[in-house]
Order: C-alpha cells, then sequence, then structure tokens
C-alpha cells in the first residue's frame, strides 16, 4: 500500500544522521521532526532565523514573534538561538546546515528541481528555495509521485520554471525512495506492498533497478 | 549622544514622498513594522517600491497598502498569503521582482556594508539568473548580485535606546537587522524606547550608527499569520 504523508515523513526521518544541522521545508518536511530516531541529537534551522526549533507550542503559549518560515507558531529547545536572516542564509550557503528536505513539483532525472512557479497560474515566490538548493551538500526532496491530474512528477526533463540545477540526491514518495545518479533515477526501495511494476508505470523517467528492490522499512 | 528621537511616526516618516524605495523589516507578519506601515496609508504616499520578503495578507502589513493601490513594485521572495497581490500580479497592475530569500537578504547587508554586488549560487540556471554574469569559482556556478539602493529603510525592534541602538526579539529579528543603514534613512519603531545608558552595550544587536530616527509604536496588533499549538497530556 502506498505510504500516507506520515509515512513518507517518517520513512525521511531514517535518513537523518547523529549531529546534523537540519532545514525543513514546507508540508510534509516539517513531519520530520516528529520522528526522530532514537539516541541521535540533531538540530533544526528555520531561514527565518532560528535553530534549535522545538514543537509547536501549548495552547496559550503562543508567541506572535516566535514564529518558523511556516510562519507557524513555534517553540525553542535548550541550547537555541535567533539570529538575522543575513546570518541564516551565511549557514546556509556556507554548508554549514547538513541536510534540507524540502517538497517539489517537478525532479529530473539530473537532479532539476522545480517548486516555485506555474507560468500563468501560481506564482508564490521562491522564498529560500533557490539558496537552499544551490547550497546544501545533500538534499531530499518529500513529494507525491503523482500530481494532483495523475501525472508523473518523476521525469526526464522538468516542464516548470527551475528553483535549481543538480543538486537533488534523493526522492521520497508514496511509492518509493529513488536516489539520484550520475546515470539518472536509481529505485532504492519500494513503499510496503507496492511493485515494482506498479512504480514504473507511475514514473515518467527511466528508472535504474537492479536485482530485487527491497520494502521499506517504517516504525 | 546624538540622540534619533522623534516623538511621533509623523516625524519618523518625514520626506517620503510619493516613487521612493523603501525596504520593510519583517518576515510575514513577525517583526513587521506596524505603527509605520498604517502612517503610510493615512499619507497615501503612492507609487512606491517596496522592498520587503513578503506582501502581507490582505488585510494587515504591505496588503493594507497594496489595498490603497500605494504600490508600483514589489521586490520579495515570497508572497503566496496575499490575494489581492495575486490578483494585482497576475493583472499587471504591479510589477513583482521575485528574488531568492538569501539573496534578499545579502543584498541588503551589501548595501549596509557599502559593498555593491556579491556571487551567489543561488538561483544559477534558472530564470532568476537571465541576464547576470556568471562566474566559476572553486568549481561552482555563481550569478552576480547588486545591493539595494533605497530611500528609507524602515524596521521594526523590540528594544531601542535613543541613540538608536536596537535589541529584537525571537524571529521577529528576520530583516530588519540587515536593513538599518541600507538605505538613505533607516526609521525604526521599536516596542520599548529608553534613555540612552539604559540597555546593557553588550547585548545590542544594531548599534545606533545605522538608525536616524527612532521612536515608540502606539500600539502592536502582532497578528499570527498561522496559529499551530499541541495538545496538552495531562
Amino acid at each position: 500500500m502506498a505510504l500516507d504523508k506520515i509515512g513518507i515523513a517518517k520513512r525521511i526521518a531514517k535518513e537523518l544522521k547523529d549531529r546534523y544541522f537540519v532545514n525543513l521545508g514546507i508540508g510534509i518536511p516539517t513531519l520530520v521532526a516528529n520522528y526522530i530516531p532514537k539516541g541521535i541529537d540533531v538540530e533544526f534551522q528555520s531561514e527565518n532565523g532560528v535553530l534549535g526549533m522545538g514543537p509547536f507550542p501549548f495552547e496559550g503559549e503562543e508567541d506572535a514573534d516566535i514564529i518558523n518560515a511556516g510562519k507557524q507558531t513555534i517553540t525553542t529547545l535548550p541550547g537555541a538561538s535567533f539570529f538575522d536572516s543575513a546570518t541564516s542564509f551565511g549557514m546556509i550557503r556556507g554548508q554549514h546546515v547538513d541536510l534540507t528536505i524540502l517538497g517539489a513539483m517537478e525532479v529530473s532525472e539530473k537532479g532539476d528541481i522545480a517548486n516555485w512557479k506555474i507560468p500563468g497560474k501560481m506564482v508564490k515566490g521562491m522564498g529560500g528555495a533557490m539558496d537552499l538548493v544551490a547550497s546544501a551538500e545533500n538534499i531530499i526532496v518529500a513529494m507525491m509521485h503523482v500530481n494532483k491530474a495523475g501525472e508523473s512528477k518523476i521525469l526526464k526533463k522538468c516542464t516548470l520554471p527551475l528553483t535549481g540545477v543538480g543538486c537533488v540526491k534523493k526522492v521520497v514518495t508514496e511509492l518509493a525512495v529513488l536516489e539520484i545518479t550520475p546515470k539518472g533515477f536509481k529505485l532504492l526501495e519500494r513503499a510496503p506492498g507496492v511493485t515494482v511494476e506498479q512504480i514504473i508505470a507511475s514514473t515518467e523517467a527511466d528508472l535504474i533497478i537492479e536485482g530485487e528492490i527491497p520494502e521499506m522499512t517504517i516504525d | 549622544m546624538i540622540n534619533k528621537k522623534v516623538n511621533t511616526v509623523q516625524e519618523a516618516l518625514q520626506g517620503i514622498e510619493n516613487g521612493m524605495t523603501l525596504m520593510l523589516g519583517g518576515f510575514g507578519l513577525c517583526g513587521i513594522p506596524e505603527n509605520s506601515i498604517a502612517e503610510l496609508v493615512q499619507k497615501e504616499t503612492k507609487n512606491l517600491t517596496c522592498i520587503s520578503n513578503n506582501a502581507g495578507v490582505d488585510d494587515f502589513g504591505l496588503g493594507l497598502l497594496l489595498q490603497k493601490k500605494q504600490i508600483k513594485k514589489m521586490i520579495s521572495s515570497y508572497v503566496g498569503e496575499n490575494a489581492e497581490f495575486e490578483r494585482q500580479m497576475l493583472s499587471g497592475e504591479l510589477e513583482v521582482d521575485l528574488i531568492p530569500q538569501g539573496t534578499l537578504a545579502e543584498r541588503c547587508r551589501a548595501a549596509q556594508a557599502g559593498i555593491p554586488a556579491f556571487f551567489t549560487p543561488a538561483g544559477y540556471g534558472t530564470e532568476v539568473a537571465e541576464g547576470k554574469e556568471v562566474r566559476e569559482f572553486n568549481g561552482k556556478m555563481h550569478i552576480m548580485e547588486h545591493a539595494f539602493k533605497a530611500d528609507f529603510a524602515i524596521v521594526k525592534a523590540w528594544k531601542g535606546d535613543t541613540a538608536g541602538n536596537l535589541i529584537f526579539k525571537g524571529t521577529a529579528r528576520n530583516f530588519n537587522p540587515c536593513m538599518c543603514g541600507a538605505a538613505k534613512i533607516t526609521v525604526a519603531e521599536v516596542e520599548e524606547l529608553v534613555e540612552a545608558g539604559t540597555l546593557d552595550p553588550n547585548q545590542i544587536h544594531i548599534p545606533g550608527i545605522f538608525v536616524q530616527r527612532i521612536f515608540q509604536g502606539k500600539k502592536y496588533e502582532k497578528r499570527i499569520e498561522q496559529r499551530t499549538v499541541r495538545v496538552r497530556n495531562n
């Protein structure tokens, strides 16, 4: 069965490593913070100017001056710090942030990503996404495999305006975990109960499939 | 001590004229200069170019200036929360320059610090890079971006003193420090204005040299855009 958004977040959480600084994008990536593997220490950075982000506040304890980049009220954990936007993007461009997890509308087999604009329809802006994808060494995309019209978002070439080129390392969808290699998308894992054939049928790009493809393990 | 204190928002915004370029601090509705925006609505200043990360929401923040059609051009990184903005942009009434958030911050900081231009990898290979100088450093492609030029920077801080020193709170800091001193005149509105000598010099985030006028805002609504809470387990 295909994963739900929480399942995708849980699978991505397994990519977190001890002592990682992580930037989480809006949507599914935000959920990853709820499933940090036991026994590791990570700190979450939000580009509006906080490191050491904690969970949402208890009702009545919201502070309008303490939000994340999704404009949601948050709390901070011991060791947290606040800083200005130039310093925040210094952390990002300077590659002090180890992992960026973000959503996308399209990803190509070259690791290109599109997630900020649909010409003539939707223009929300890139926010910090262009800085993040141009700078981070490790970028994982969390998204649904196909769009609402049923079309694959895993493509040979992106059709929408790009956010960054040759930057995405891994994609986790409700169906599969894909790695971007110099030769294109490599199928690493499939969602529990999902067949390789189903994944191929939902993917426009070619897939490199070597041997038996294991099922994801999700706690 | 050089006194920067002005008594009213009207005095603080004196000299802002039609067609000027303004920088305004804030991220979403967090840390925005609420009192100054309200006064700009009152002044009915028109044809403004506004440099600000977001455009507010329909009925708060810069959305108030958009409603009155006082803004000719917006320079922002993300404008997804404002329906009126989207309408004016798609109809062509409003010029919009969308730029990466880190580039926006650095173009402010560069203006503050006297750096005319810089190279960043953000936007390389995208439409943001169109028409810009591209250069390779350490095997990676970068594009050249310029410092902003603005007439007024209008920022919001938590505490300030009569010398113009500023302290920010939480993530209401965001673009505010980067914009101080990045325009010809910087106006700071603060929640609490104290006499010079009251604040600990060790705790100052922005030295008063970057601020020309400071005043205490009458009131702060501090509207929350996304109120997210967790359930208490008793």
